[in-house]
């Protein structure tokens, strides 16, 4: 029911600790924002910043096209559900669900029928007058996601909601997430989280952060299939994608690589004349590594190292001499006795992905992300 | 740390010492005061506390026999109880003071003109002549006997109710209690608000005071009384309740701040931050949910600031004086050292009726006591 927008948001704690810098962010009505990143990236606090819990350095956040910086948070029509949960301890689940209304002063039979509703639609209407310390904890993330809906606010607000589930529990969650989603189109929400699964599942764009800064928007597979820079590439997808280093050696329409192992890779990524010569990083996905045929070209030659077979998948793990960073590829199916064999492999040029000082060719008019390596 | 596998210390044993050791300090003088406020000064001058509790052989004093006379055959009988309402044991009598005990009980002995008087072990004795009682006196009888435990509550009847005997301790009773409520339920109620603030509100300057109540912990407060006295006198509180209740507020209040002010601050973030998000604000996040979550903290310090007002000396001197009217307990108790030094029955007592409110507050509370305490430091 709310678009929101950050324009050049900063963060600073103290003058000197740069936490978030120049965030330029559009979200739509509707849209379900996944704000995903390694620790200490800032999503929460970027969250927090949303919320009215934290001071917003210097930038606009607009809400409805009301800029709502000094707006404190209940008056932004926002809700916001915490990864601990927060629940008031000492209330049971209807008195927490009904806080927020009696504070507003709502009539009671109002309220009454507010939090009925909510927990209809979660499933908690026989657990009403139980205490928070009575419920598991996925009754306990129903009941702080039941408050938020009866707060009916423009904008939720999610923090790590599922960090503190289990794991069966995490995915039946999740899928509540997305189906309270489909059942509420035209509410916003912005959901945090570290785990990439829940990102690429529920969101209609995620936001990768990573220090400090905004690395890719795009819908999920946008950044699966064309991420703009070696950090998205890794981050989003797992195993995290192969970079081999290699020089270009034909530009145009397609981009022909030597690689500095000894093979060849071919991208359908186009390129222009002056990236002739350039020492430029390849990237292929595990899942995208085939065998090469006997004679054909082929990107990456070793010897398999570890092999892990998951049944579904085979990962294979390839020693590389130097860095240590092993190469890996997931075959489909199950490969056994591969260990130590010496294996080519090669992938399709539409999978291979070019990256020229970290940034992809395909985004070259792009300002390039000032991205500090190694947080993940 | 009886989870930790490996060797027991060798110092076990010490600590278990030490705590026995410990624990018998405290129970025995306790324990003392407790039995002989139930008994006579009588009882308390002739035996020590600890026999009370057993059945004792003592000799009784002489009873001169009564009762009312009957024909039966041809004698004159008598028959009655020595010790009418007591449970005694009779192990040996007598009839003279000389030889009180000649006889065994339930034997059957010989007086003058063919009297015969028999004493059971239970005290009935049956006494028969050929001639009429009437107008004679009855023999005195000098019996040794064992008598049960015995207990009485006169002693608490007169100290807290016979203006007399205890000389005023109900009044100071009373007293202390009208000192010892309001001075700490006011402390209490002004702590909370301010270690609310100190704990989850924003202002500047607010480490500077954090860092000014910790160092008044550890002003004396004999430092504090005259001049306290004289601001007192300056607006006009004057001697009295007020200035009493004021003086132990102020006094209690750097510990209340403190120890609430890090109870709060351990209660989780999120919670307070998700009522703000809700639009409480932070008057109603006091009063609806740092309140209710803080209890064990508060009444921890309710139990330290009750025991401490209660058993205040100084303070009350200073600031409530030692009229009779206003005199607390502790005030009384130094005085009836002095006035009644001897009663021991007297003494005994009062000192019970002094320590049995901060026991009952105690075992009622101590569960909080200890909660409130580790909460902070253990997680």
């Amino acid at each position: 029911m709310a678009n929101l927008k950050l324009t050049s948001v900063d963060k600073t704690y103290g003058g000197t600790v740069n936490v978030l810098k120049d965030i330029n962010l559009d979200i739509e009505t509707g849209e379900l924002i996944v704000f995903v990143g390694p620790s200490g990236c800032g999503k929460s606090t970027l969250l927090r910043m949303i919320a009215g819990l934290e001071q917003i350095t210097a930038g606009t956040l607009e809400i409805d096209g009301m800029v709502v910086n000094d707006v404190p948070p209940s008056e932004r029509g926002i809700a916001m559900v915490f990864q601990s949960y927060a629940l008031y301890p000492h209330m049971t689940v209807f008195d927490n669900m009904a806080f927020a209304m009696r504070i507003a002063k709502k009539p009671e039979a109002e309220i009454k029928e507010r939090v009925e509703a909510a927990a209809r639609t979660l499933q908690l209407h026989n657990l009403l007058d139980r205490l928070p310390k009575e419920l598991s904890g996925g009754q306990r993330q129903r009941v702080a996601i039941g408050r938020s809906i009866v707060r009916d606010p423009k904008v939720y607000l999610f923090d790590e909601p599922l960090s503190n589930l289990d794991a069966a529990l995490r995915v039946a969650t999740r899928i509540e997430i997305a189906q309270l989603k489909e059942a509420m189109p035209n509410s916003t929400m912005i959901y945090v989280t570290h785990d990439q699964v829940e990102a690429m599942t529920l969101a209609s764009r995620i936001v990768v952060l990573a220090g400090g800064g905004i690395a890719q928007v795009g819908s999920p597979l946008e950044l699966y299939e064309t991420p703009e820079n070696e950090f998205v590439a890794q981050f989003i997808g797992s195993p995290a994608m192969n970079l081999l280093p290699g020089e270009i050696v034909e530009t145009g329409e397609r981009t022909r690589v030597r690689m500095a192992g000894g093979g060849e890779a071919l991208s359908s990524v186009p390129s222009l004349p002056e990236d002739m010569g350039k020492t430029v990083n390849i990237g292929v996905r595990p899942e995208d590594f085939v065998a090469a045929a006997e004679g054909a070209s082929f990107i990456y030659q070793g010897k398999v190292n570890i092999t892990e077979a998951l049944g579904e998948v085979t990962i294979l793990y390839f020693h590389v001499e130097g860095d240590g960073k092993a190469v890996i590829a997931k075959l489909p199916g199950i490969h056994k006795e591969l260990r130590n064999l010496d294996v080519r492999l090669t992938a399709d040029p539409s999978k291979v992905h070019v990256f020229d000082d970290t940034q992809s060719l395909l985004y070259r008019d792009r300002p390039k992300k000032k991205i500090v390596s190694g947080l993940h | 740390m009886d989870g930790i596998a490996g060797r027991k210390s060798g110092l076990t044993w010490a600590v278990h010492i030490s705590v026995v050791v410990l624990v018998a300090a405290w129970l025995f003088p306790t324990l003392g005061l407790f039995v002989s406020s139930f008994r006579t000064g009588d009882q308390i001058s002739t035996s020590g506390w600890w026999a009370a509790l057993f059945t004792q052989e003592r000799q009784e004093p002489a009873e001169r026999l009564s009762g009312e006379e009957i024909e039966r055959d041809g004698l004159f009988v008598i028959e009655g109880e020595l010790f009418p309402g007591r449970d005694m044991q009779v192990s040996a009598w007598g009839t003279s003071a000389r030889e009180p005990t000649a006889y065994g009980a339930g034997q059957t002995v010989d007086l003058d003109d063919g009297d015969k008087l028999t004493l059971s072990e239970t005290g009935q004795f049956v006494l028969t002549g050929p001639d009429s009682f009437e107008g004679e006196r009855l023999p005195r009888v000098f019996a040794t006997a064992a008598s049960p435990p015995e207990f009485t509550l006169d002693n608490y009847n007169n100290v807290l109710f016979s203006t007399t005997a205890g000389a005023g301790v109900g009044q100071s009773f009373i007293n202390t209690l009208t000192v010892a409520i309001p001075a700490t339920i006011i402390p209490i109620v002004v702590a909370a608000f301010a270690a609310y603030a100190l704990a989850w509100m924003q202002f500047p300057g607010r480490a500077l005071l954090i860092a000014a109540v910790v160092a008044l912990l550890v002003v004396p407060l004999q430092l504090a009384l005259i001049p306290l006295l004289q601001i007192h006198n300056g607006i006009g509180i004057g001697k009295g309740y007020l200035g009493t209740w004021l003086a132990h507020t102020a006094f209690g209040m750097p510990l209340a701040i403190y120890l609430l002010r890090n109870y709060m601050v351990g209660l989780p973030r999120d919670i307070i931050e998700n009522a703000k998000v809700d639009g409480a604000t932070d008057f109603q996040i006091f009063v609806k949910i740092i309140l209710p979550l803080s209890f064990p903290a508060l009444a921890s310090f309710a139990i330290f600031q009750f025991l401490w007002t209660w058993n205040d000396l100084l303070v009350a001197l200073v600031f409530l004086g030692t009229d009779d009217e206003t005199l607390v307990l502790t005030g009384r108790l130094v005085n009836l050292l002095g006035s009644r030094g001897g009663d021991w029955e007297i003494l005994a007592t009062s000192a019970f009726v002094s320590i049995a409110v901060p026991l009952v507050v105690f075992f009622s509370m101590q569960r909080f006591l200890v909660r409130g305490l580790l909460a902070g430091s253990v997680k």
